[in-house]
């Protein structure tokens, strides 16, 4: 149940300048945490939102769960996406919002709706946010917004979590206690994750495996250690250098 | 006494502004507007109610309903459709397409009617192909409510694609991934979020499309009691010299359109938390 991206590009249509992804590959275990890590326009996020189905790649493969990932619409591949400002439901209570991806499925296979409130309460207790169910998504801070987008995304036993940028709106303190908390989480439940950052010490914080990607490729790819005690080019050593002053 | 800020004005020019606010609603708003229903009253409600009960009268009312009751349904589908196209796809001629919905506004309404005219008219274009086939456009109902549609298809649409612009396609995104389908996200999450955009469109649209008089007047003919819708009727009456008729009809309009603004209101009152909700961010 492996990660596998092969060769996968990407041209938006009408733009004349480079391919936003020019033939990335990597693999990663079940279970791993990868991040994504670039500065912006590095198509960090396209690839990220290649694996969830919101993009659709020119060529190449994406193997995961046994299967060829990139033929299974969106709506069925149960990648649990969590979006830089949250994206969440606003006309709908927290409570709500978390049930969603429950409740929206075909009746043969949807829970009671008993079992879907046992299931928010639950979720809600593991994003550390009890009793706030009732609120709208307006009532909330940042940080307990962004945990909410967590547990819906974690409400359909997702395959696989995908984070685009998931502290970029945060202030640091907050940053750094939920990076910390998602950490534990993923630990706690070993869903394969891949996280877009362009903050490179958040992302050696958190993941197993760093990709470091500029302009649609791939310049080095491996685990933090081996990223910070030998960059492969310039570019990564400027990129990882210019935040992390020894 | 309370501190001055920086965007306060001097105190003669606020008074000032909302004086003349104020003047202004009473004397072109609302004098009117008793006035309307102060004419229809001169001889007594039991006069007024009389004048209504006349078989064209009548007639006039049921007409007005029916074309709003299918030019307004038309238009919302098709406000909702535009503006999703335009919000949440590019694609070339966008701002050209957008441009062309506000047309209506900007074209004068007898103009408006006279298009359908020369298309559909006797003379015109179809004319012979629909004598053929004994399809009467102009100087009936269809014609009518090709001219209020026409005249009423920014409504919705205009009052949708702000809305939809601001609110972008994430939301749709998640639900997708969240394992909604297309229809599921449309029902669930675009809708709730555009709802009070969507029906202040609706019943402005409603409010234009029992109200249009210039290009109704056009491919109506005026025939009473078959094709007059009531703007037309009031003008017909109020020709006649029949002032209390006249302006019974025209209280019925005023009223429906009190109606769409109480009801607006209530609603805006009712559901003011929900509101505040979607749109705080």
């Amino acid at each position: 149940m492996s990660l596998e991206i092969d060769s996968i590009t990407k041209r938006f249509r009408g733009s004349a300048g480079a391919a936003a992804l020019q033939g990335v590959s990597l693999t990663a275990p079940q279970g791993a945490f990868v991040a994504l890590l670039g500065p912006s326009g590095s198509g960090k996020t396209t690839l990220l939102r290649i694996l969830g189905g919101l993009d659709f790649a020119d060529s190449g493969s994406v193997r995961f769960a046994d299967v060829n990932w990139l033929a299974v619409p969106a709506r069925d591949r149960r990648a649990g996406f969590v979006f830089q400002h949250y994206a969440l439901f606003r006309h709908m209570t927290v409570a709500k919002n978390i049930a969603f991806g429950l409740e929206v499925r075909p009746r043969s296979s949807r829970p009671s709706k008993a079992d879907i409130a046992g299931r928010v309460q639950e979720l809600l207790a593991l994003v550390q946010l009890d009793g706030l169910g009732t609120r709208y998504p307006s009532q909330l801070s940042g940080g307990q917004r962004q945990r909410v987008a967590l547990a819906r995304a974690l409400a359909i036993e997702p395959r696989m979590l995908l984070l685009d940028e998931p502290f970029g709106a945060l202030d640091a303190k907050v940053r750094k206690d939920l990076r910390i908390w998602l950490r534990e989480l993923h630990n706690r439940m070993g869903i394969t994750t891949v996280f877009v950052t362009h903050d490179q010490e958040e992302a050696f914080a958190v993941a197993d495996l760093v990709a470091v990607m500029n302009a649609g490729r791939i310049e080095q790819y491996g685990q933090p250690d081996a990223v910070k005690r030998a960059p492969a080019s310039a570019f990564v050593q400027d990129f990882i250098g210019a935040g992390a002053p020894a | 006494m309370r501190a001055r800020t920086a965007t306060e004005d001097h105190p003669l020019t606020r008074w000032a502004l909302v004086a003349l606010t104020i003047g202004f609603v009473i004397l072109f708003l609302l004098m009117p507007l008793i006035m309307v229903f102060s004419a229809a009253l001169e001889k007594g409600l039991g006069a007024a109610l009389e004048t209504l009960g006349d078989p064209d009268a009548l007639s006039s009312i049921w007409l007005t309903a029916v074309v709003a009751m299918i030019a307004v349904p038309f238009n919302t589908v098709f406000g909702v459709a535009a503006a999703w196209a335009v919000s949440k796809y590019d694609f070339r001629g966008k701002t050209v397409l957008t441009a062309l919905i506000d047309l209506p506004f900007s074209v004068s309404p007898v103009i408006a009617g006279l298009i359908y005219v020369l298309i559909f008219g006797l003379q015109g274009w179809m004319g012979p192909w629909l004598r053929e086939h004994d399809i009467k456009i102009i100087f009936a109902l269809p014609g009518i409510v090709l001219a209020t549609m026409f005249v009423t298809v920014p409504f919705v649409a205009r009052e949708l694609i702000p809305l939809m612009t601001d609110q972008g396609r994430d939301e749709e995104e998640a639900a997708i991934s969240l394992g909604a389908s297309g229809w599921k996200a449309f029902f669930r999450i675009t809708l709730p979020s555009i709802k009070w955009g969507l029906l202040y469109g609706v019943l402005l649209c409603n409010a234009r499309a029992m109200g249009e008089f210039g290009a109704v007047s056009v491919v109506s003919g005026h025939i009473r009691g078959q094709t007059n819708t009531m703007p037309l009727h009031v003008e017909v009456l109020y020709n006649d010299y029949q002032f209390v008729a006249a302006f019974a009809v025209a209280s019925v309009l005023a009223f429906l359109a009190l109606v769409t603004l109480t009801l607006k209101s209530f609603l805006e009152w009712r559901y003011a938390d929900e509101i505040a909700a979607v749109h705080r961010r």
